[in-house]
């Protein structure tokens, strides 16, 4: 895991720091664990596997509390939106979000915080049970974040979706998993242990100790299933801004928190209804679905010689067998899996990932070759893509549920894919059937109600032209750099022949100092040419195809105004025919065409409502394609500057060490 | 279209601050020169040599002359010819300025005008201007170099033709050579280097010379291979900064597509990218100037110290022929007189040149360890000063991405 982290660039935020990841391991499946089994079955038993977990009492019994502190931190969220001293802030905001909702929860939330906090403490016990309006203001603290309650309710009915609400805000940052866990921790051991480890967190975060007082209380399970479920989510949120500070303090990278701050944030001030679920439904499937993909394996010899590839999945979610399971795919294994999900979903206007393309000079070099570099690259290359394409495809909601996907990663023995093959007669047909997609593409003239769509459609054929062009441009940086190593490599060498025969022995060794320095700068290109490769270069390949299938995406849509249309002129003509029966005064043939009328009748507004429903399901892939473009950019691009500064230290370390070289020569 | 695009138009009274590049030279008071002023017209530049002197046979003290680059070459070659100076390594002659690259470049820009976008043109236009003028002030640069090594050469200063060369106000009428002549040239180049390859063989009776002649055979190849590799290293470092440009632009024209905040995003990493190549055209740049014109120089000037030990060889293997002669003269007792005056005059040949020839190798040697030390201790400081610059723009560039993002 950690091992497949390094090679290839994480998707997930998690994964950035192989540390953290196994540090919090333990601490996300206790957590996820205890939410699971919580919201399967509500019983008090099923509630045991966390208490052992965490020693002694379970974390419901702190949820309550702290769903009532919940309101404070939450606050303190918010009020950090002005204030740019601490990453995570400003992060969390980045988001567009609706601020009417947020402006709405604060003060609302700020009120009943000292009450809550003060009772408590007084009363632990039958303060909180026996008011009322502790709940009721849990709930309106609840929907407020939440927009409105019917989509509260909403949520927490579906047992999928409760399973994906919870570990949601919980799941993203590995930091706040940690932290979490450890705040957790403190809780019990404050109690019973007061010289314990984490007695300094819990100053940090003064939110538990009220919790501590008023822990039993929870066990009385006053409260219903969806407010525990609701605290504990926010408790996490909470939880993450004591954090801030201290984090601040040790300086943690905060990089690793980045990216899955926003996802926390929005989903709390998300301002439509569809846009929220949205992305709490992806916010969970991303960070609760660990794929990698690792040990490409040469399988058989020859031509029919394939590339293997180990699939492993970490997982808490319930649908899946166990938690961790691997498998083995090879590459027409991938193309299947996309074939079969394009099949099923792309005429619901839903946004299937497509899969890096079938390269038969590359995998001909692989299968020809012995070891050399370049197909070691490509298989490497491939390995990343295919682990990219699988986690765009888990992290979308409606894919995940699909029983091929799961079968994908779960089932040790797939049926052989056998549409995908390279050049073959189905390979023919599918291009003849894009060809003739094409050209009815462009009969079609499509008259465009929908601003929006009018301008979105532009927009993105804008962007993977300009795409197109930069991921040209970025390939031949890729490859003006390549060269630049191996320039500079020559170049050392020749350096040090000079130096070995210049006869001053100052200077002679001052140039094979010189020549080693070289050395050392052109692994350095090596090694950026390679990032410019896999961080930016591979990052543009993937776009440009996802903005193809947008496109794609679109193209439904139109497909399914069209048939609608053609309903439309069906109808009409067969009214037309009805009046012309009439007018002949054919009344054997009249209740046929009146039939046929109430059918096309039908078809119509079938066909309209399934158009309906396409332009929404397109509108909303459109709008998550964009979030997690905009996250996938930022990631990327910062993890290539971040590279580049890399090399620019080297550069410094290695000139600083030869500048006294150069001055010693006499 | 080309009015705009003439290449005259950015050195009109373009004003040189003479600059030494590649030779810490001892000036002395006596005679200064130095190329004040150089104008660039279409096929040609026009140095303007300017000389600050005490010596009593220039008319005045200090005065200026236009000079052409033939008019260099044929100095240098009147230094070369001239057996006087057999003994002493010849500065190297300046390279021809040579802008037809530059020139094509600009003339690709023109045609290609319409093709793109407002920006991408000035920004390559400006471009194009900068290395043109870079070519320039390095041609100007060599030129001087020349001047500065003769005039601080304790023999060749005194030269008749080099002081002609700076205060004789006209056209020096110098023409380049016709094509007989070039064959000429190559014909004896041809027969110089078979010659060297003879007179190579010869073992020196002298260890120091010997030690010199192993020494320089090699370093010359070695620094040869050198400076085209160093070449095609700097080429491909510019080529990079350029694709960095032109990812720049894209992500401009990108990021000005609509106002999301991607496009907020890609317009900062645009803006960051615009400022690393500068920086990245700019450590290609002092390359070049640091180490690839060293190189270049020390491979010019190993050339000229090669032909030194060449014409003490070719002296040397006539000093033994002519001691052969003596002998078989003397053992046929014929023409002994005029044998020995050959005896005579080829041993004297061959020890002057071997005096000032030891001298000069050694100055030499002590030139080239100054240079070099001078050029690779600014260069690791170029190198320094923009990583350095490179690492605050990434920095600063990531602070605010992370933070506002």
């Amino acid at each position: 895991m950690a091992a497949s982290s390094e090679r290839s660039p994480p998707p997930f935020p998690d994964s950035e720091e192989p540390e953290l990841l196994e540090d919090s391991d333990e601490g996300a499946d206790a957590f996820t664990g205890t939410s699971i089994s919580e919201m399967d079955s509500p019983s008090p038993d099923s509630t045991r596997p966390p208490k052992d977990i965490f020693n002694e009492p379970p974390e419901d019994i702190f949820s309550d509390p702290l769903s009532n502190i919940n309101s404070e931190p939450q606050k303190k969220v918010d009020a950090k939106i002005p204030s740019p001293s601490s990453d995570e802030a400003v992060d969390l905001f980045s988001d567009p979000l609706d601020d009417d909702s947020e402006v709405m929860s604060s003060p609302e939330v700020q009120n009943p915080m000292p009450d809550l906090l003060n009772e408590p403490v007084e009363a632990p016990k039958s303060d909180v049970l026996g008011e009322p309006p502790v709940s009721s203001v849990k709930k309106a603290a609840s929907s407020e974040m939440f927009g409105d309650d019917d989509d509260d309710e909403d949520l927490f009915k579906e047992p999928p979706k409760v399973v994906t609400k919870k570990p949601q805000p919980s799941g993203p940052p590995v930091d706040v998993f940690t932290e979490v866990k450890s705040d957790v921790k403190v809780k019990p051991q404050v109690k019973d242990d007061p010289t314990d480890l984490f007695a300094e967190e819990a100053l940090t975060a003064p939110a538990p100790k009220p919790s501590a007082g008023s822990s039993s209380s929870r066990t009385n399970g006053v409260h219903s299933e969806e407010q525990d479920l609701f605290s504990e989510a926010t408790v996490e949120l909470s939880l993450d801004s004591p954090r801030n500070d201290r984090k601040n303090k040790d300086a943690v990278k905060p990089s690793v928190s980045a990216p899955a701050a926003p996802v926390a944030s929005s989903s709390s001030k998300a301002p439509s209804k569809t846009l929220k679920e949205l992305e709490e439904e992806e916010s969970e499937d991303k960070f609760d679905l660990n794929i990698s993909i690792t040990n490409p394996e040469k399988v058989g010899d020859g031509m029919n010689a394939y590339m293997a590839y180990k699939v492993s999945t970490q997982t808490s979610l319930t649908m899946f067998r166990s938690k961790t399971f691997t498998v083995r795919r090879r590459f027409s294994d991938f193309l299947g899996l996309f074939e079969k999900l394009s099949e099923k979903h792309s005429q619901n206007g839903y946004l299937i990932p497509p899969p890096p393309e079938k390269s038969i000079l590359g995998m001909t070099k692989v299968k020809v070759g012995k070891e050399d570099p370049s197909s070691a690259e490509f298989v490497e290359r491939r390995r990343a893509a295919l682990e990219r394409y699988l986690q765009r495809v888990v992290s979308h909601p409606s894919l995940l549920q699909d029983p091929d996907v799961r079968e994908f990663l779960e089932k040790e023995e797939l049926p052989r894919a056998v549409s995908t093959q390279a050049l073959s007669g189905a390979g023919f047909l599918k291009m003849l059937n894009k060809a003739t997609d094409a050209v009815s593409k462009m009969t079609i003239k499509m008259n465009e109600q929908d601003v929006w769509f009018d301008e979105k459609i532009q927009d993105v054929e804008n962007e993977e032209q300009h795409l197109r062009k930069l991921h040209v441009m970025v390939e031949s940086l890729v490859n003006h750099r390549k060269e630049l190593s191996g320039n500079t490599a020559v170049f050392a060498k020749s350096v040090a022949m000079l130096g070995s025969s210049e006869d001053n022995t100052a200077l002679s060794r001052a140039l094979s100092q010189l020549a080693e320095v070289e050395d050392r700068i052109e692994q350095l290109h090596q090694e950026q040419a390679s990032n410019d490769f896999f961080t930016f270069s591979e990052l543009l390949a993937d776009y440009i195809r996802l903005l193809g299938a947008v496109r794609g995406c679109f193209d439904q849509r139109m497909k399914a105004w069209q048939r609608w249309q053609d309903a439309e002129n069906m109808l009409q003509k067969k009214r037309e025919a009805e009046a012309k029966l009439l007018w002949a005064n054919k009344p054997d043939k009249l209740q046929q065409a009146k039939d046929e009328i109430t059918e096309w009748e039908a078809k119509v507004t079938q066909y309209e409502r399934e158009f309906e429903r396409i332009s929404a399901t397109v509108r909303k892939e459109v709008i998550r394609f964009d979030k997690e473009k905009a996250r996938d950019f930022n990631r990327q691009v910062i993890k290539y500057l971040e590279s580049l500064l890399h090399s620019q230290q080297q550069l410094i370390k290695y000139w600083d060490a030869f500048l006294p070289e150069a001055k010693a020569i006499v | 279209m080309m009015s705009n695009l003439d290449i005259n138009f950015f050195f009109e009274d373009f004003r040189l601050n003479a600059y030494i590049l590649n030779v810490d030279l001892q000036t002395d008071a006596t005679l200064q020169v130095d190329i004040s002023d150089a104008l660039s017209e279409r096929d040609k530049v026009k140095f303007t040599v300017h000389t600050k002197s005490t010596l009593p046979n220039f008319k005045q003290n200090e005065f200026s002359v236009v000079r052409q680059h033939e008019e260099f070459i044929w100095l240098h070659d009147s230094f070369v010819e001239n057996e006087e100076y057999a003994g002493y390594i010849i500065p190297p002659s300046p390279p021809r300025p040579d802008f037809d690259a530059s020139r094509e470049k600009l003339q690709k820009l023109g045609e290609g005008e319409g093709s793109m976008t407002k920006e991408e043109f000035t920004k390559m236009k400006q471009e194009l201007e900068a290395e043109y003028l870079a070519i320039f002030k390095k041609t100007v640069a060599m030129h001087e170099v020349f001047l500065c090594r003769v005039a601080a050469h304790p023999v060749l200063r005194k030269d008749l033709n080099f002081h002609v060369f700076l205060e004789y106000n006209q056209d020096l009428s110098v023409r380049g050579k016709n094509k007989k002549e070039k064959l000429e040239d190559f014909f004896k180049n041809v027969v110089k280097s078979a010659d060297g390859v003879l007179v190579a063989g010869v073992k020196d009776v002298d260890d120091f010379f010997e030690h010199e002649k192993t020494f320089l055979l090699e370093y010359h190849n070695r620094v040869k291979d050198s400076s085209a590799k160093s070449d095609r290293m700097i080429r491909s470092h510019k080529s990079a900064a350029d694709d960095i440009n032109r990812i720049a632009s894209t992500l401009y024209t990108l990021g000005t597509q609509d106002s999301t905040d991607l496009c907020k995003f890609f317009l900062k990493v645009s803006e960051l990218f615009e400022k690393t190549r500068k920086i990245e055209a700019r450590v290609a740049a002092d390359e070049d100037l640091k180490l690839a014109d060293l190189l270049k120089y020390y491979l010019r000037e190993s050339q000229a110290a090669k032909d030194l030990l060449y014409r003490r060889g070719r002296a040397l293997v006539d000093y033994e022929n002519a001691n052969k002669a003596l002998d078989k003269a003397r053992a046929k007792n014929k023409d002994v007189l005029q044998a020995e005056t050959t005896q005579q005059v080829c041993c004297q040949k061959f020890e002057k040149i071997s005096e000032s020839a030891k001298q000069e190798l050694i100055d030499f040697k002590t030139r080239r360890v100054a240079a070099f030390r001078k050029n690779l201790v600014e260069l690791a400081e170029l190198e320094l000063k923009h990583a350095k610059g490179n690492l605050q723009l990434l920095q600063s560039c990531l602070g605010v991405l992370k933070g506002d993002t």
